[in-house]
């Protein structure tokens, strides 16, 4: 469920389905398709024991790449376009080893189906996880098409080559063929075998490292693209919902003699609350169904409701701090122990310690929550801007009490997801809906139902505390965080964090520190808790190098050059289990990749050259995150009333082998922006156990004129696998900043958001 | 009744007149570009154009449309992409791409009032406008891109 925890191998099963009766309608004949299969290998290995050829009538064969006869090249993106790019660099990744002239591709987004494999676009997964596979059908796809060459010219099939786009060539002649010519020989050929692909070598790559725009650019630009909110569906009613205003509470009684009188309101309906754990459910509530959208959100307004709000009821942020804060100053559950830090502590010498907090979080994407749902008898049919197509699959059908392959769910465009849409309970309202009324149904969340109803991202209290030798090197090293974890989301009794949250930057930490201790203590949730956005790694991030820069001050050396002494040399560091079997292999913690883009970083921003104080200055961290090294320097400059600017950032990554660069630096920027929100002003809260923040004056994101100015992104070249950049640009751009803005004002910033803290 | 014309074309309405002119673009004339995001006018998603000038539909109601000319998202792209789009396009700006319609709405009204902005000209005339992807330094460049294009 949580990001690393699902990192794995995976394989890919093709099949040659070119003349199967399933593809009338959307091939013409002599067109040539093949299917995949994708699973996780250590489900192979429980499931078929050895990766056996898959018998071809037990799944539902999705259709993965086509090659019409005019030579269209059909690539399916099976993962979710929320502005990640999936849909320019899944399919060129496959594109490549096709050697298929990307103009010439026409991307096709698949719907919901397990045979893609996991399809929950979150974790920074997409092309780390699909990169292999989508070589494989690509290379499969290329060798199918020399072997019809080397058939209808009768030649070995050696002497024919997929040179140099889109066409097989003859190496003896100047005899070439084009895809589209020979689509209909290949679709008769049988499926190669792994072991006889050809894969092309880095430096014959066309597309993979080559920065290229979004495929759907233009369409963008024009309005076009249909997301969630867009979709319109013949006879489709619109509902609003008022949600319980306390996790877990009920209506007790509903007038709504008010809205019936509303222009445009059709009924209302109640919605069952959820039986705990709340995991996708919906929250229940009153629904009030419209022929329009301003019709259902005035119609709610107009409701009068009695609420029973439950036992959550008493959660006040206030307090709940101060029990967070008092947990991280006991002892707590050890995570990870190496050497004895408390005879380190009992010896005495310079000891810091520091306490840090950060705040709840909503996601807040542009386009709120959203789907629309068909319920036809056993059938259902939901569009969705999901990030979690199979989610929407599983619960919708549990819901209404069906098998999950009867619920069909179309993924549209999202307009933003960052975690949020991996949860589908807004889809299961949809179908609820669907069902009670007899006709499509609409859901839309207003920005006050997606501030006030969100899976939040985890309130956090740290406890830092380290002993520093002679030279100011910490000798010892204890740190402890508390939070209420996401498992309380599936688990009502969950209260520590998960294997997942230790992993994300609290397990371990990259220096070369001989006695070290982590510790999580106990939380409980008292609202819905999320993965947001590169997740636990925020705040445990924003302790751990916002201590290792108060240590630098405490040793009176210098930031930058202190944190590369922590650091210490190159060297693989023993993270522990990073998630199936053979991640480890596949991706060692390598403290030499670490400190290259530390002095990427500091060597861009010209570290050192520019005098501290006075209003400015400049902050460094470094963090990793799903297997992608990342330093960050934010330069800021704070005037007399504590406005904060941001005219300059620099950061360095090293992310294995990347397909887009161009979508990398989008990434990264945007993380950059992410990374401001969450640091100037991002701060959840709740009174009697209900959200205090509603829209976007009270939860204010950043704008242009808070973001950065100026973001330099530099991408490290690199020969190792491919890794996660979607979520591993926030977490140190968030210490960074308030590095910064202890070196401008000499003010630490030990609390989030900034805000907090007399800025602005 | 109200009378008044959309992308040029001339409509009329006479439900309920609390109505936002967002909700009857996207539900009454199925004109999608335009997007819903915060209902308060504090986000720009739904930024459209009443005679020339950037307006934010969502808090527009449809009592007070009588007469004027609206202009959405589709209707600058009607002969081609505007100079705005083709800027956006070239800097590659869009990531999720929900808010750009909005941001490419703000700023053909930008450009109008200010052919020559500068950075300071842009950060004030576009701080309406939220991108929760962060594309904000690429929205900057655009425009700056398409001001040399419209000059």
């Amino acid at each position: 469920m949580i990001a690393t925890e699902k990192t794995s191998l995976q394989t890919i099963t093709i099949e040659n389905v070119s003349r199967r009766g399933f593809l009338q309608g959307m091939f013409s004949a002599g067109a040539f398709v093949l299917c995949a299969r994708i699973v996780p290998e250590p489900v192979w290995a429980a499931t078929t024991g050895v990766p056996a050829s898959v018998n071809a009538s037990a799944f539902h064969p999705s259709i993965f790449v086509g090659i019409h006869t005019d030579g269209t090249v059909y690539i399916v993106a099976h993962r979710s376009e929320m502005g990640n790019g999936v849909r320019t660099s899944l399919p060129r990744i496959l594109a490549d080893e096709l050697d298929a002239d990307w103009s010439r591709v026409t991307v096709i987004q698949g719907d919901a189906d397990e045979a893609y494999g996991s399809q929950d676009t979150d974790g920074s997964h997409s092309v780390r996880e699909f990169f292999d596979v989508l070589r494989e059908a690509g290379a499969t796809a290329r060798l199918m098409l020399v072997r019809a060459a080397a058939q209808q010219w009768g030649v070995p099939e050696s002497q024919c080559v997929a040179d140099p786009v889109h066409v097989v060539s003859d190496k003896s002649s100047s005899r070439k063929l084009g895809y589209g010519e020979l689509a209909a020989l290949a679709a008769k050929q049988p499926v190669p075998k792994k072991e006889e692909l050809q894969f092309k070598s880095p430096q014959q790559w066309r597309y993979i490292g080559k920065p290229a725009p979004g495929y759907d650019v233009a369409e963008v630009c024009a309005g076009k693209p249909v997301f969630g909110m867009d979709v319109r569906v013949d006879g489709m009613l619109y509902a609003a919902i008022a949600h319980p205003p306390v996790l877990g509470g009920k209506v007790k009684a509903v007038d709504d003699s008010a809205t019936l009188k509303v222009i445009g309101v059709k009924k209302t309906i109640a919605i069952d609350p959820f039986k705990p754990p709340h995991a996708f459910q919906p929250l229940g509530g009153v629904a009030v169904i419209a022929d329009n959208t301003f019709a259902a959100f005035k119609g709610r307004k107009r409701l009068k409701i009695d609420w029973d709000n439950g036992s959550n009821a008493g959660y006040s942020s206030a307090e709940y701090k101060k029990e967070l804060q008092q947990t991280a100053r006991q002892p707590g559950k050890v995570v990870h122990s190496t050497g004895d830090p408390d005879a380190e502590f009992a010896k005495g010498g310079k000891i810091v310690e520091a306490e840090y907090f950060a705040p709840h979080l909503a996601h807040a994407s542009m386009e709120p929550p959203v789907a629309v749902a068909d319920v036809q008898g056993e059938k259902v049919t939901v569009w969705a801007p999901t990030q979690n197509p199979q989610g929407v699959q599983e619960e919708v059908a549990k819901a209404l009490g069906l098998k999950k392959e009867d619920v069909v769910c179309h993924v549209t465009f999202l307009g933003g997801g960052f975690g949020r849409k991996s949860k589908p309970d807004y889809a299961v309202e949809a179908a609820v809906l669907s069902k009670e009324t007899g006709k499509p149904v609409k859901v839309i969340w207003s920005r006050e139902d997606d501030i006030k109803f969100d899976y939040y991202h985890s309130v956090a209290a740290m406890y830092m505390k380290a002993a520093l030798d002679d030279s100011g090197k910490p000798k010892a090293w204890l740190q402890r965080s508390v939070f209420p974890p996401i498992g309380s989301t599936f688990d009502a009794s969950a209260n520590y964090g998960g294997d997942g949250e230790m992993s994300m930057g609290w397990n371990v930490v990259p220096f070369d520190v001989a006695n070290f201790r982590s510790e999580n203590g106990q939380a409980t949730a008292h609202v819905r808790i999320g993965w947001l956005r590169s997740v636990a790694n925020i705040y445990h991030a924003f302790a751990v190098q916002s201590f290792a820069n108060e240590l630098a001050y405490a040793a009176n050396r210098d930031p930058y050059e202190y944190l590369m002494t922590l650091i210490g040399s190159a060297r693989t560091l023993d993270v522990g289990p990073q998630g199936a079997p053979g991640i480890n292999e596949k991706y060692p913690y390598d403290i030499g990749r670490l400190r290259r883009v530390a002095e990427i970083a500091a060597e861009k921003a010209n570290w050192g050259k520019k005098k501290a104080g006075k209003g400015s200055g400049m902050g460094i961290a470094v963090h990793r995150s799903f297997f992608t090294y990342v330093a960050t320097v934010v330069e800021v400059e704070v005037d007399d009333q504590g406005a904060i600017r941001i005219p300059h950032v620099y950061t360095a990554l090293d992310a294995g082998v990347v397909v887009n660069p161009e979508m990398v630096r989008q990434q990264f920027e945007g993380a950059a922006v992410f990374g401001t929100s969450i640091a100037r002003t991002g701060e959840i809260t709740a009174t009697g156990g209900a959200v205090d923040q509603s829209n976007f004056f009270d939860y204010q994101v950043a704008r242009m004129n808070d973001a950065p100015r100026q973001l330099d992104i530099h991408i490290v070249e690199s020969t190792a696998p491919p890794a996660g950049v979607g979520e591993p640009g926030v977490p140190p751009f968030v210490p960074a900043l308030c590095n910064a803005v202890f070196a401008a004002t000499g003010k630490r910033v030990r609390e989030l958001p900034l805000t907090r803290n007399g800025f602005s | 009744m109200v009378h008044f014309k959309v992308n040029g074309r001339v409509q009329t309405f006479d439900g309920d007149p609390e109505m936002p002119l967002l909700w009857y673009l996207r539900d009454i004339l199925g004109l999608t570009g335009t997007k819903f995001g915060c209902g308060m006018a504090l986000c720009g998603a739904c930024t459209v154009l009443q005679n020339g000038k950037a307006i934010r539909s969502c808090s527009k109601q449809m009592s007070t449309v009588e007469g004027l000319e609206i202009t959405t998202i589709e209707g600058i792209s009607a002969n081609g992409p505007h100079a705005v789009q083709k800027a956006w396009a070239e800097v590659n700006v869009p990531q999720c791409g929900y808010c750009q319609p909005g941001q490419i709405m703000q700023a053909v009204s930008l450009l109008s009032s200010k052919p020559k902005p500068t950075d300071d000209d842009i950060d004030s005339g576009m701080a309406g406008n939220i991108c929760r992807c962060g594309t904000y330094q690429r929205i900057r460049s655009a425009i700056k891109e398409a001001a040399k294009e419209t000059a």
